[in-house]
């Protein structure tokens, strides 16, 4: 008898049992806090008298809100919001004995990117967090679900979510990424095809031999950008890979113990004749890098392709939001964003800001300078990301290219510190939202895209193909030749 | 709260046009750094309510003593930030009606007791069109039958089965249903592998 998807083996693992109102009551195996969307949560537990009620499986950190300059994270910090929020979570999570990784810690970062690396996620988990991208944890074969304060309230005071089980979407990505071409370039592809509601009622299960081939931090970026797509969670079965990325890190037990929880791990994976509510293929066997041209997560073209024109969308509420997108991006159907002006890069988040994103990037900055007119901020996901980057030399490789090199945070994904766009600046950003406002000013435009893309812009100051600055690239001879005479 | 049963809301609507209606649009960011809810009507559609010369035309500018919002795709989309929602009922939204709703706005709002009720494109644009001719015209939300009316004609709507149960029953305080259950929390979680 077939056992299913994952998504339905670890559904059946966690059910405490079916709630009143028909949702299933769910065990969380790990749940991660941040300073802000979980205060009024844990006000909520005091004013009911109610304690965490898993401490053990409760993991906080802080990042939204923390600066990511070295001076800036002295205490008090400057902005006093900031400052009470940051106080307010290391009151709780010591007065709740929760293990937080604080400002003062090595292993600070974004809830996303610090979980993973430190092996607190594993397959096979479900995992929660008052955050939209907590899908991400589902690269490991893990189910991630972002919940608001109140889900976050349930979930300290019982260990568990009330939820209702939504239809499994299999997205089978065929053929194989070319050079420049990255998990990034995927995702977007992926929305761009669905929607940025096509999600809604599903959960992806990405796999196929694209995302057989990508690493851990490949798979990461992908479910975390499933939110984008309007799915909730997203997810890959675990393999070799996984387990491997897992093997030696600090929250993953050793020995024996590690073949045991292995054993585990390899018995929750959907069954080869697991039915699908829906199948979905997209091929990336000629995907050129891709951009976004507008103001939400599908609005996307490749590098090679001109801006749409709002009368190719076949609804009128589609071609109403490209209207105001154009608009807003100061664009006109026909352009291309290959050399669309570029003011700030922007190169992080829980999207992309982990150690393989800045490898990436180090490639194409090697030996180029960041355009006189361009911003550019290099914001490691966590501490830990920076030091192993440091440990590199890839800090030297932003530096000498003119990025700043910064502490580990959200940063200007969406500017809750100081890191935010001015004016209408248009952001050249590894990050997952290119909403209006997102990146901290109402005229400020964002451009989605991978980081080694990002790089690529910030040393041309315009939307630029990355492939022309990697060493494998056909076309980088040609751009090395035009470069020269250029000098 | 005294009874928490919801079997109907109603009142004014204001219209908030638009797909994919995000909630960096809904609530800025920057209105995130505070420790409680207190203030968030304050905020709510703070940059799309303003521009230089101060309010414009924004729907909830020109329908301030709404209670009822209409809306389109896909609202909500994005982060999971309960401040949204949170902002929309003490700003005086006691329901939404709409295309559809991102999940997790459409599960807070469950959270906090605000019905989502969802209907085809025809009918939320023909109802956005009667609250512009009919600024102060009541519009219940009948969530037992599911149905909304407004000018004498009463549609039918969804309302996903768990809220609609939760409300009408009162029971959607999920804290308070789980809880009940805690020592076969203890049971699963015993079971599952990587829990010591």
């Amino acid at each position: 008898m077939s056992g299913g998807t994952l998504y339905d083996q670890v559904w059946e693992r966690h059910r405490v049992t079916t709630l009143p109102n028909g949702q299933d009551q769910l065990c969380v195996g790990l749940h991660l806090v941040h300073e802000v969307t979980s205060p009024q949560a844990f006000s909520m537990l005091d004013e009911r008298d109610l304690e965490v009620a898993f401490p053990d499986r409760t993991f906080a950190t802080t990042d939204h809100i923390v600066p990511t300059t070295t001076d800036g994270r002295d205490r008090p910090l400057a902005d006093d919001q900031a400052e009470e929020m940051l106080s307010a979570l290391e009151e709780n999570v010591d007065e709740s004995g929760i293990t937080f990784f604080g400002l003062d810690s090595d292993r600070q970062g974004i809830t996303h990117v610090v979980a993973p690396e430190l092996g607190l996620t594993q397959p096979g988990m479900t995992v929660a967090c008052g955050d939209s991208h907590t899908a991400t944890h589902g690269a490991f074969g893990a189910i991630g679900v972002g919940v608001g304060t109140s889900q976050i309230r349930d979930i300290f005071a019982t260990g568990c979510i009330a939820a209702e089980k939504q239809q499994v979407r299999r997205i089978q990505v065929e053929g194989s990424l070319g050079d420049g071409v990255y998990a990034k370039d995927v995702i977007l592809q992926i929305i761009r095809q669905l929607g940025v509601d096509g999600g809604v009622g599903h959960v992806y299960e990405y796999g196929g031999p694209a995302i057989r081939e990508l690493d851990m931090e490949g798979r990461l970026a992908i479910c975390n950008m499933s939110i984008e797509g309007g799915a909730r969670a997203g997810y890959v079965n675990p393999d070799e890979t996984t387990y491997e990325y897992l093997r030696g890190r600090e929250y993953v037990p050793e020995g024996e113990e590690f073949e045991e929880l292995k054993a585990y791990w390899e018995s929750i994976k959907s069954d080869e004749d697991a039915e699908y509510d829906d199948v979905v293929t997209v091929d990336v066997d000629d995907l050129d890098p891709l951009v976004t041209w507008g103001i939400n997560p599908g609005q996307v073209v490749e590098l090679s392709d001109p801006v749409p024109a709002p009368g190719s969308f076949e609804t009128e509420t589609e071609q109403d939001a490209a209207c105001r997108a154009l608009d807003h991006m100061n664009l006109e159907p026909g352009d291309s964003m290959l050399g669309y002006d570029v003011d700030v890069a922007f190169l992080g988040t829980c999207t992309n800001g982990r150690v393989s994103d800045f490898r990436q990037a180090a490639a194409v900055l090697a030996g180029h300078t960041v355009a006189d007119d361009v911003r550019a901020l290099a914001v490691p996901g966590s501490e830990t990301v920076r030091r192993t980057c440091e440990q590199e030399g890839i800090d030297e490789v932003f530096g000498e290219a003119g990025f700043e090199w910064r502490r580990a945070g959200c940063s200007m994904c969406l500017a809750m510190n100081d890191d935010s766009l001015v004016g209408d600046e248009v952001c050249a950003s590894s990050s997952n939202r290119n909403f209006v406002g997102r990146q901290g000013s109402k005229e400020g435009r964002t451009v989605l895209m991978s980081p080694a893309t990002v790089a690529a812009a910030a040393i041309e100051g315009e939307v630029a193909d990355c492939r022309r600055f990697l060493d494998d690239s056909p076309a980088h001879t040609a751009a090395e030749d035009v470069s020269e005479v250029a000098d | 709260m005294d009874d928490p049963r919801i079997t109907e809301v109603a009142g004014s609507g204001v219209p908030i046009y638009g797909d994919d209606v995000d909630t960096d649009r809904i609530l800025p960011a920057r209105f995130l750094k505070e420790t409680t809810f207190e203030n968030m009507a304050d905020y709510l559609f703070y940059d799309a309510r303003r521009d230089e010369d101060g309010f414009n035309d924004h729907p909830l500018n020109r329908f301030p003593d709404a209670e009822i919002a209409v809306v389109n795709e896909n609202f909500g989309c994005g982060s999971s930030r309960e401040h949204a929602p949170q902002a929309m009922l003490r700003w005086g939204i006691d329901g939404v009606v709409g295309e559809s709703f991102a999940e997790i706005f459409a599960d807070n709002c469950k959270s906090l007791g605000v019905p989502t009720a969802t209907a085809d494109a025809e009918t939320v644009e023909d109802l956005q069109a009667w609250i512009e001719a009919n600024p102060d015209g009541e519009i219940p939300i009948d969530v037992e039958a599911e149905t909304v009316t407004y000018g004498g004609e009463t549609v039918a709507v969804d309302i996903d089965d768990a809220t609609r149960e939760a409300l009408v029953d009162g029971i959607w305080d999920t804290t308070a249903l789980m809880r009940a259950n805690v020592n076969r929390v203890a049971e699963t979680a015993a079971s599952l592998p990587y829990v010591d």
